[in-house]
């Protein structure tokens, strides 16, 4: 291909790749080094508010930004080095707790806690996708080809859900006297509150988050099995292969690529789980990684928001992918020098 | 709630163009509001609508929307719909304008108590006024003999005897969801024990006797509510209410119409409204205004225009045709058995809910932290020294402490 057709093809993309994906995590970048605030100036303010039948007024010292003469709030922005890093991860205390061997200690710093969640999360739900995955596809593989799309289409129905409906749906049918409690109450006769300790959140969210992605991963898989040597298979079963010995010789080490390709995937997303905590509203328990950017992010009432600490979270998040994905990236950069 | 929104809102801009049936004049300046999408909002942009040209958002999320859509110039609202703590970001940018020149020409239905002054202006005029007090199941308290609970030991006691009779298997519901609502909780008892949030120069000032014995009375409540109290919302504690699971609430006067929903309540008639239990120094409660505000950035010929079609809004027509809504503060309102707990709670002393930009982190803080200390977690004073810290790097990031 010429450059030219090639540069006409590939630059929008790379434009609004520049635009939407670089620029603003340089910005992001940039934030976290940087905290920028209002000037405030402490003035005697009186306020007078509605009683039921009388005013109530009060004065008192209060903290009101300046305004310049365009009656915008003057702020000023000021370098502060590794200082919103050090208020996400508050390294101090995490290493006080760390040298006592205090693990309770350290789940009450915020990020240590969402660090522990998230890394759970991801490694425990990450084999059972791919089993889960895996089996699906074999499932489909063999069905009847009269019932193979109904088999499909259901099965896929699951990534199809959006994933915070999902993740409500699932909360209302847990929840309370939720239909699936009630019927376990009935059945093993006792009252149980799956929302009433961290524990039994965590195996809910866990459950969703399979039931939510195997889908994918079979679909993938289900494409890749169609192109299994059937040579290889054939003369497995002539030199006696049982069906567990075909699986394990010749068709996993022929998805070995896509399963790597699904774990990579896979990791990516769960790291940056989020869904689980909004829809569950288990931050009384357990929160995400992702959530605490999120809540840094959020305006409280009166409108403050930790725009650097939200940014320092951000990047720490994506160092912290870089880091769970090093492994794989390493096996797949490997299996193609091999291959050259 | 967006779908909602966007269907509301579409169905009202169509009803503004047929109907000026009962609107006092035609209102001919294209004009739009943002607020709360409660009960009463609807009711008052319903009303404001009767006027012709004039579209309504209401939004359960407006209060992110707010500050930027009012910061822009012309503003990109007209009216909006606050409360003591979402008219700060506004005040502090300010992007709402002082009322009083609108208010001597059209406010003559106006009462004094519906002026919220801010250092002597104007800033905002309140409709109604919110509070949590004590609901309680009448028919279970005569039952049992139990006197109407004063206090929270009382409260705690009523719950006791209600359990041991085992007429419900939590006596107990409770606004405990983490976050905004838990947050509210301590806030409340806090008030309650007559604490201050805040020292000199903005610093913390929760962790104390008065810090500690609210969060015990928090903890020793959570003995007798559903065990999933850490995801129950105001929704959630008023079903619990409708279906009969409760029997006793410190909750939102805005919910108690629901209880004698006869589509939803099973309990229709037999929830009584009472004061909010007393801490120490004045009910565990806080006092909260819901009101209208008129942004900066307009035309001195639109801001006459909103503020007449507001005033329209709030009227004594509207109130009448809405009587239990609320607890309104406009003319013409008729406290009915529904409004007693309201009352009673400011007459015995509630304080207003104290809306500043260091409270706004401050109930950030709250609602994030407490958990730690009703699961068990961390002791007492622990949680709150996390939650002052907490407080702090916020409010340094945000320039409130040096």
């Amino acid at each position: 291909m010429k450059f030219k057709t090639f540069a006409v093809f590939v630059g929008p993309s790379v434009l609004m790749m520049l635009l939407f994906i670089a620029f603003p995590l340089v910005s992001v970048f940039l934030q976290s080094f940087q905290v920028t605030q209002p000037v405030y100036e402490t003035v005697e303010v009186e306020t007078c508010t509605p009683g039921f039948l009388e005013q109530t007024c009060v004065t008192e010292m209060s903290s009101v930004p300046k305004l310049d003469e365009h009656g915008e709030i003057i702020t000023t922005t000021t370098f502060v080095g590794l200082q919103s890093y050090r208020n996400v991860l508050e390294p101090d205390r995490a290493w006080a707790a760390i040298k006592a061997f205090d693990w309770r200690g350290l789940q009450t710093i915020d990020f240590w806690k969402a660090l522990r969640f998230t890394l759970t999360f991801t490694f425990i739900t990450l084999p059972l996708v791919i089993g889960t995955g895996l089996a699906i596809a074999l499932a489909i593989n063999n069905a009847a080809r009269s019932v193979k799309g109904p088999v499909i289409f259901v099965s896929l129905l699951p990534f199809i859900i959006t994933p915070v409906i999902g993740a409500l749906s699932i909360n209302w049918l847990f929840r309370g006297d939720g239909i699936l409690t009630a019927w376990l109450e009935r059945m093993l006769d006792r009252d149980i509150a799956l929302f009433a300790q961290a524990w039994t959140i965590e195996v809910l969210m866990m459950i969703y988050r399979v039931w939510h992605v195997a889908p994918f991963a079979a679909i993938v898989f289900y494409a890749a099995l169609q192109t299994v040597n059937h040579d290889s298979l054939e003369s497995a079963l002539i030199d006696g292969a049982t069906r567990w010995q075909r699986l394990k010789y010749i068709v996993i080490p022929h998805l070995m690529p896509l399963i790597v390709f699904v774990s990579m995937i896979h990791l990516m997303d769960t790291y940056r789980a989020f869904e689980e905590i909004v829809g569950f509203s288990s931050q009384g328990y357990v929160i995400s990684l992702q959530w605490l950017t999120y809540d840094f992010l959020v305006p409280d009432q009166a409108g403050n928001r930790s725009v650097s600490r939200a940014s320092a979270s951000a990047m720490l998040t994506m160092i912290g992918i870089a880091i769970i994905l090093v492994p794989l990236l390493k096996r797949t950069w490997r299996d193609h020098r091999r291959s050259h | 709630m967006k779908l909602k929104t966007l269907a509301l809102a579409g169905a009202m801009s169509l009803m503004s163009s047929v109907a000026f049936a009962e609107c006092a004049f035609e209102n001919t300046v294209p004009l739009k509001s943002l607020s709360a999408g409660f009960e009463a909002w609807k009711a008052v942009t319903d009303a404001m609508a009767e006027c012709g040209n004039f579209e309504a958002s209401l939004d359960q999320e407006f209060r992110e929307k707010q500050p930027e859509a009012f910061a822009a110039n012309p503003s990109l609202y007209h009216i909006g719909g606050v409360a003591n703590s979402t008219i700060i970001p506004l005040l502090n940018a300010g992007s709402i304008r002082p009322l009083d020149d609108l208010v001597e020409k059209y406010g003559a239905n106006l009462t004094p108590n519906q002026l919220i002054k801010i250092d002597g202006k104007i800033m905002a005029i309140a409709m109604m006024v919110n509070t949590q007090h004590l609901m309680y199941r009448e028919d279970i308290l005569n039952d049992l003999g139990i006197a109407v609970p004063t206090t929270y030991a009382e409260v705690l006691d009523a719950a006791a005897k209600i359990k041991e009779a085992g007429v419900v298997e939590y006596p107990i519901g409770g606004t405990f969801k983490t976050g905004w609502n838990l947050g509210e909780e301590f806030i409340n008892n806090f008030l309650g024990e007559g604490g201050e949030f805040f020292t000199d120069g903005n610093m913390p000032n929760i962790n104390n006797e008065k810090g500690v014995a609210s969060l015990e009375v928090m903890k020793a409540l959570t003995e007798y509510m559903d065990p999933e109290y850490l995801v129950s919302d105001s929704t959630y504690v008023q079903q619990q209410f409708q279906q009969g699971k409760i029997a006793m609430s410190n909750l939102w006067a805005s919910r108690a119409a629901a209880m004698d929903d006869e589509a939803e309540s099973q309990v229709v008639g037999k929830v009584v409204m009472a004061a909010a239990p007393m801490g120490s120094a004045a009910p565990a409660t806080s006092l909260w205004w819901d009101g209208l505000v008129f942004a900066t950035n307009m035309t001195d010929e639109e801001a006459d225009a909103a503020f007449r079609v507001a005033m329209e809004g709030i009227d004594e027509e509207m109130v009448k045709a809405n009587n239990d809504a609320a607890v309104w503060l406009v003319p013409g309102y008729a406290p009915g058995r529904l409004a007693v707990g309201a009352a009673a709670t400011a007459a015995a002393g509630a304080r207003p809910y104290p809306g500043s930009g260091p409270m706004g982190i401050m109930h950030t803080v709250l609602g994030n932290g407490i958990s730690d200390y009703l699961t068990g977690a961390k002791d007492a004073a622990t949680t709150l020294a996390d939650i002052e810290a907490a407080y702090v790097t916020a409010a340094k990031e945000a320039g409130l402490v040096k």
